[in-house]
């Protein structure tokens, strides 16, 4: 199964809604609570990595039997040292964005700890494409 | 996945519904369909919360409880009140004149819920911190909550603290003491006067329990009716009089919104009324929040004291027993015969019983336990709300265009049942207008239906 989300840039109160409606929509299918935490965590930290950094971004969605993936593509200032970026702790976050309680610099590196892959592929000045897989069969 | 008979203690009286759908429109879990002219329950569902109980305009909703003359069926008869009971009543009526009225009315003990604080609080906060994934703990205290999040939240039982709520530990306490007095089990009845169908749900239906100490329920609003009227006509100068409360602020204000949250260590939050914590928990699913220790979610605003079988205003109910606890005076003994001695001589044996059992999902939401067969009626789902109004106008008998969708694709619906796309077959002359009278019936009744025709001879 396919399904296609949009995400504003900047606007944090709508970040989480593809989140929401893919946790819904896993219920549905009856996948393991434990695995339906793991996709939403890693793909709410995402959606707000592309709101705090990126212009716009557009996610991806395949669901089957075996796996959910994953790809978020924004347009946006990329990541200039991505090693870097996948540290515990490393932020570029402005302060006005710390304040609202997001930018830890836990972003990708939760999304990691989430997902059974990740690849993180980006170009300074254009934007960044997220993918990840979850495995629902060990 | 679990058992789907569950023991509901809210009923809908066929003779009296009026089939009107308010109910339909206020469950929050879809609970309630109407289908000739009645509503119907969903008892997978249905989380006994109560909002269908308070809003039938005809009374046909009903919470089934235990005839009051069952008490006389034991030698001893402990009425285990709550503290809103207490709250129910105009200030200038005393604790001790309602106690002692209980007694006179047949209870031969009086026992407060609420003695079971201090145990229970104790062991909350005795509790090890949690692994990072199970932070925050839920409260187990308000059982419609539990159940909810059973079947709305799957992901979060294992937040759920697995402590009796001060309730299983008076009765446990009561039990003990009763033994103690080499008084039979059979002997002993407990009755909790409840200020909702949730608690008697619990009761008969225990989660993570093999069964509850409580022997039957009886609803708040009837015990208060024949207390009060009681009260009213005689002064009790001739009963004994039970000494009042020796409940500690923290105990008297336990069942109230904030009666929980701040007396546990940590960050802890306080949540009433259940489409607030339905909204929350959403949130918290996502982990969009972290470093919350604790959250007391409570079903119903104001909490207990806001309660489907409550007679008094809520707000006045929970002004009543924050009075109370500036007036609080300690008395530590009762007075009347035959008293129960302080919950403290049984900490021990408290302590040691007071868990409960891990709490499993019984996920409503699911289409299918097969994953592919799932994705398939999701398909199924989402072509046919394609083809929905999406108004939510709820005349096809279910709350909302998407439970219809759901109900199609697990068989319990039909397309048809849709009024938009009766009028649209009507017009292609695909369903005749006989055809389209007879669906209307069959959901609504044949009364509701032909009013118009009925009523003007036409």
């Amino acid at each position: 199964m396919h399904f296609e989300f949009n995400i504003e840039g900047g606007n944090f109160s709508k970040a989480g809604t593809a989140s929401s409606q893919l946790k819904k929509i896993l219920k549905q299918l009856n996948v393991d609570p434990k695995v339906i935490k793991r996709v939403v965590v890693a793909l709410y930290e995402a959606e707000v990595n592309v709101v705090a950094h990126a212009y716009t971004g557009q996610i991806f969605i395949d669901i089957d039997t075996n796996k959910i993936e994953i790809k978020l593509v924004d347009e946006g200032p990329g990541i200039p040292n991505i090693e870097l970026a996948m540290q515990q702790g490393y932020s570029t976050a402005s302060p006005a964005v710390r304040e609202m309680g997001f930018g830890a610099g836990m972003g990708l590196p939760n999304i990691k700890n989430n997902t059974d892959e990740l690849h993180v592929a980006s170009e300074v000045g254009k934007g960044t494409t997220v993918k990840m897989a979850i495995f629902l069969i060990s | 996945m679990g058992n789907t008979n569950f023991h509901h203690a809210l009923k809908i009286r066929e003779d009296l519904c009026i089939g009107c759908s308010h109910c339909m429109n206020v469950c929050p879990t879809e609970a309630i369909r109407v289908k000739n002219g009645k509503s119907v329950l969903f008892g997978d569902r249905c989380v006994d919360c109560g909002e269908c109980f308070r809003v039938c305009p005809v009374s046909a909703i009903i919470i089934d409880h235990d005839d009051f003359n069952n008490i006389f069926d034991y030698k001893y008869r402990v009425a285990l009140v709550p503290a809103v009971f207490t709250g129910q009543f105009p200030v200038d009526i005393s604790l001790r004149q309602i106690f002692s009225v209980l007694i006179d009315i047949g209870f031969t003990h009086v026992y407060e819920v609420e003695n079971g604080v201090e145990i229970l609080l104790e062991a909350i906060n005795e509790t090890s911190t949690p692994q990072p994934e199970k932070k925050p703990l839920i409260s187990s205290f308000c059982p419609a909550i539990v159940r909810l999040i059973q079947v709305k939240f799957p992901a979060l039982v294992d937040n759920i603290l697995l402590l009796k709520p001060p309730l299983d530990i008076s009765a446990l306490h009561i039990r003990k003491e009763m033994e103690e007095k080499g008084i039979p089990a059979e002997e002993t009845g407990i009755f909790y006067v409840t200020p909702c169908a949730a608690k008697i749900a619990a009761i008969k239906d225990p989660v993570g329990e093999a069964a509850s100490a409580i022997t039957g329920v009886i609803n708040m609003d009837i015990l208060f009716n024949r207390v009060y009227r009681q009260v009213k006509q005689k002064n009790n100068h001739t009963c004994a009089l039970p000494s009042g409360s020796k409940l500690s602020n923290v105990a008297m204000c336990w069942s109230l919104t904030n009666g929980e949250a701040p007396h546990v260590k940590g960050r802890s939050l306080a949540i009433d009324e259940i489409k607030n914590v339905i909204e929350f928990l959403e949130r918290l699913e996502n982990d969009e929040f972290s470093d919350i220790d604790f959250l007391e979610l409570r079903a119903c605003d104001e909490s207990c004291a806001g309660g489907v079988l409550t007679i008094s205003n809520r707000f006045l109910a929970a002004e009543r027993l924050r009075n109370h606890v500036e007036n609080f005076q300690p008395n530590p003994e009762l007075q009347y015969p035959d008293s129960l001695r302080s919950i403290y001589q049984n900490s021990e044996y408290l302590q040691e019983n007071i868990s409960i059992e891990k709490v499993y999902p019984r996920s409503i939401l699911k289409l299918d336990d097969n994953m592919a067969e799932a994705m398939k009626k999701m398909e199924r789902v989402n072509r046919i709300m394609q083809l929905l109004p999406m108004v939510d106008c709820g005349i096809c008998g279910a709350p909302s265009c998407q439970a219809l969708a759901q109900d199609i694709v697990q068989g319990l619906g039909n397309i048809k049942h849709c009024i938009f796309i009766q009028k649209i077959l009507e017009q292609k002359g695909e369903l005749n207008l006989e055809d389209s009278v007879k669906i209307m019936q069959d959901i609504w009744g044949y009364g509701k239906t032909n009013k118009y025709r009925d009523l003007k001879g036409i």
